[in-house]
């Protein structure tokens, strides 16, 4: 869970975020605005699953990095938002797992990257199919709204330039 | 040879400007050590006992002459005038400053050359063939399929941040001079009996503490696959390998652990979901990067070299040259020329910013302009005239470049040990040079035969020592450097990794030590034609224990 003020990073700019963390111990919010967006672990979705399916609102699922697809294969199409959280920027299995979800399990809601989410893995980030960023760090949150994130071209891939220029 | 394009022009050039802005946030404290490390590591830059280290990704080991002259430029005016090349064919500088590492990446920029990727826990420079697109015994020259690999993987946006790092080596002969089998993926391209391309597939090779031969995953994976496959493999790598001990961290650990049924079954499962990021190769893109490794316009010649033969009757020092450094070209009237870096007492892998020139000019007249570095840390000349061999041999010579060691018990390969390594527990550049000059005298080398001696300073063995005939680690025993001697290790199609032949020996008696093995081996040998190696697998270690430890 975020304990430290995020801002959203998405189609190139900053946005308001509505989404709602819910801790596994907490219950649902009672009075979220309807167009909310719900946030819970695999562990909380997995096991209170009959009543989360039946949750009106937007739903997310959250991934720990060491979180694996497991019994999520069938239930994707019920998140609007699949966030993964790098616990450490060094630790990439995050951005496997956004392969996963993306080409083998077929997932076309939103992803976003979520814990230690810096300045030089934003390129990669963005190309490596996450929409949006949730960004703690100060310094990186300053060097997007200066411009200052150098881009990298590279093969085989979308280019990086073509992601944030898609994005603005 | 590869011709860089605009593409490859604008990424390193954005790089170096990411790279400046990075030191400039270390220099300025706003990026602590920690935060920068990772980072520095990324474009090769290595803090070492005395300084930075800057470690140049050259790959493939392929080099252009003007690519080598820049190296040797760097050396003067950055470096002490000298550079070293290592065991993954790259060129490292031991005594750059940190501040002036933007302005040296932006000179190799100038030559299409970057650092990206040499370190850190990504997919590594990758390595192949030194004699690719020459050696008689070549079935499918490699380079465009590292060259593939080396553009799949550069910057790849999901393999940037894995477990630990990851090396890939590319074959295409007979004789495996690239040591896939001790790679994180090893490949050896060949042909099936219709004449398609495949690739066998290796995977979890290593050396490091934990030394393993990699196993086949594919025996024949088509052409077309090459990405798609190595994709899967790192995915499943990537998830499933192990974080919580780096140590344990290689792929090796997890094939290990897991079993090669398992990994395999992961690694096609994955395969199968054929991901959509990495669509099949196209046969027009392998065919656009196979044209820029077109062999040059060999000149029809007949295979006797008259003018060759002519001046090796009269000279010793060539015809030694020509009968140990020149191997068998797939042209007729060609030969491929390996330039020993080991000179007697010198310092494995070592050049000097002038030998680097010399070696540009002598590519530029003799050799198509082409220069490769090999695994073994030796220079090679790809496409020489048998009958330019004497005015090859003498323009080396003249450079300090002409030891006719190729193969032999002088030709040692070393990592830097404490000398420069921070990780190191033991020097290995001082054995190798007491090793050599006590080796110095060339016939006594040509009579022991081909024997192949690697060293390391510690167990991360980055001297590969385990795949040495003779294998020597440097280890620290309550302050003292101490070194162990394994036999019987090899590289290639008859990987083996070495055993420990006993208890290890004093910093002045490991000379010795070496010295017995060799005596030993003379006298047990059936006849001059069995090697070390051959003889050693023959006998075991037996008499050799006995021998060195006799009188303990």
């Amino acid at each position: 869970m975020p304990t430290l003020e995020t801002e959203l990073y998405r189609g190139g700019r900053f946005v308001a975020d509505d989404a709602l963390y819910i801790a596994d111990d907490a219950p649902l919010p009672v009075n979220a605005p309807a167009n909310a967006l719900v946030i819970v672990s695999k562990k909380r979705y997995l096991s209170a699953r009959s009543t989360l399916d039946a949750w009106q609102g937007r739903l997310g699922l959250v991934l720990e990095t060491a979180d694996t697809l497991a019994e999520l294969e069938n239930t994707l199409d019920r998140f609007a938002t699949v966030v993964l959280r790098f616990a450490r920027y060094a630790d990439g299995r995050p951005y496997s797992l956004a392969q996963r979800l993306r080409h083998r399990l077929g997932y076309r809601g939103e992803l976003r990257a979520a814990g230690d989410v810096l300045q030089d893995q934003i390129v990669f980030m963005l190309r490596g199919g996450f929409d949006a960023l949730e960004i703690a760090h100060v310094g990186t949150r300053a060097a997007l709204r200066a411009n200052r994130i150098v881009v990298v071209p590279t093969r085989g891939v979308a280019p990086a330039a073509q992601v944030l220029e898609a994005a603005e | 040879m590869y011709r860089y394009d605009e593409f490859d022009h604008s990424f390193v050039a954005a790089r170096v400007a990411e790279f400046r802005d990075q030191v400039q946030r270390r220099l300025s404290g706003e990026l602590t050590e920690d935060q920068f490390k990772p980072l520095r590591l990324m474009n090769g830059v290595y803090l070492q006992l005395h300084a930075y280290m800057l470690r140049i990704a050259i790959p493939y080991g392929v080099l252009s002459s003007r690519q080598l002259r820049k190296l040797a430029h760097i050396g003067r005016v950055y470096d002490r005038s000298s550079g070293h090349f290592t065991t993954r064919q790259n060129l490292q500088f031991n005594w750059v400053r940190l501040a002036d590492i933007p302005d040296i990446l932006a000179e190799l920029a100038e030559v299409e050359m970057h650092a990206i990727q040499t370190s850190g826990n990504c997919i590594r420079n990758v390595t192949a063939d030194h004699f690719a697109g020459a050696a008689a015994d070549e079935t499918v020259d490699p380079r465009p399929y590292a060259e593939l690999l080396r553009q799949w993987s550069s910057l790849h946006p999901e393999f940037t941040f894995l477990p630990r790092k990851f090396k890939l080596a590319v074959t295409g002969a007979s004789v495996d001079r690239a040591a896939i089998q001790v790679h994180d993926i090893g490949l050896e391209v060949k042909r099936n009996a219709g004449g398609e391309i495949g690739f066998a597939v290796y995977v979890g090779g290593g050396q490091g503490r934990t030394p393993m031969i990699a196993k086949k995953l594919r025996d024949f994976l088509p052409e077309r696959d090459l990405l798609a496959y190595c994709e899967a493999i790192l995915r499943v790598y990537n998830l499933e390998g192990r974080r919580d001990n780096k140590y344990k961290a290689r792929i090796k650990i997890l094939v290990h652990e897991k079993g090669l049924e398992e990994i395999a079954a992961a690694v096609e499962a994955e395969f199968a979901a054929r991901p959509v990021a990495t669509a099949a190769l196209g046969e027009a893109e392998i065919a656009r990067i196979a044209a820029y490794f077109a062999p040059p316009e060999f000149a029809s010649l007949p295979k006797h070299a008259a003018t060759l033969e002519a001046a090796q009757a009269n000279d010793e020092a060539l015809r030694r040259f020509v009968a140990r450094n020149v191997s068998a070209h797939k042209a007729p009237g060609y030969g491929v020329v390996t330039v020993s870096l080991k000179p007697i007492g010198g310092i494995p892998g070592d050049a000097s910013s002038d030998q680097m020139d010399a070696l540009a000019d002598i590519a530029e007249r003799w050799s198509f302009d082409e220069l490769r570095v090999s695994h073994a840390q030796n220079i090679v000349l790809p496409h020489v005239r048998l009958d330019d061999l004497p005015q090859v041999h003498a323009a080396l010579a003249a450079a300090g470049l002409a030891t006719p060691n190729d193969g032999l018990v002088t030709d040692i390969i070393a990592c830097p040990g404490l000398d420069y390594c921070a990780l190191a527990n033991a020097r290995s550049i001082p054995v190798a040079q007491e090793i050599s000059q006590r080796f110095a005298d060339l016939d006594r080398q040509a009579m022991i035969g081909e024997l192949k001696l690697k060293i390391s300073g510690c167990i991360n063995a980055c001297g590969h020592h385990h795949v040495g005939h003779i294998g020597i680690l440097g280890v620290d025993r309550q302050g003292e450097e101490f070194y162990q001697i394994t036999l019987g290790g090899a590289e290639g199609a008859d990987c083996a990794i070495g055993e420990q032949v006993g208890p290890g020996f004093a910093a002045d008696k490991i000379t010795d030590a070496v010295e017995t093995l060799i005596e030993t081996y003379l006298k047990l040998r059936r006849d001059p034609g069995e090697r070390f190696l051959d003889a050693y697998r023959r006998v075991g270690l037996g008499p050799f224990q006995e021998a060195l430890y006799a009188d303990a």
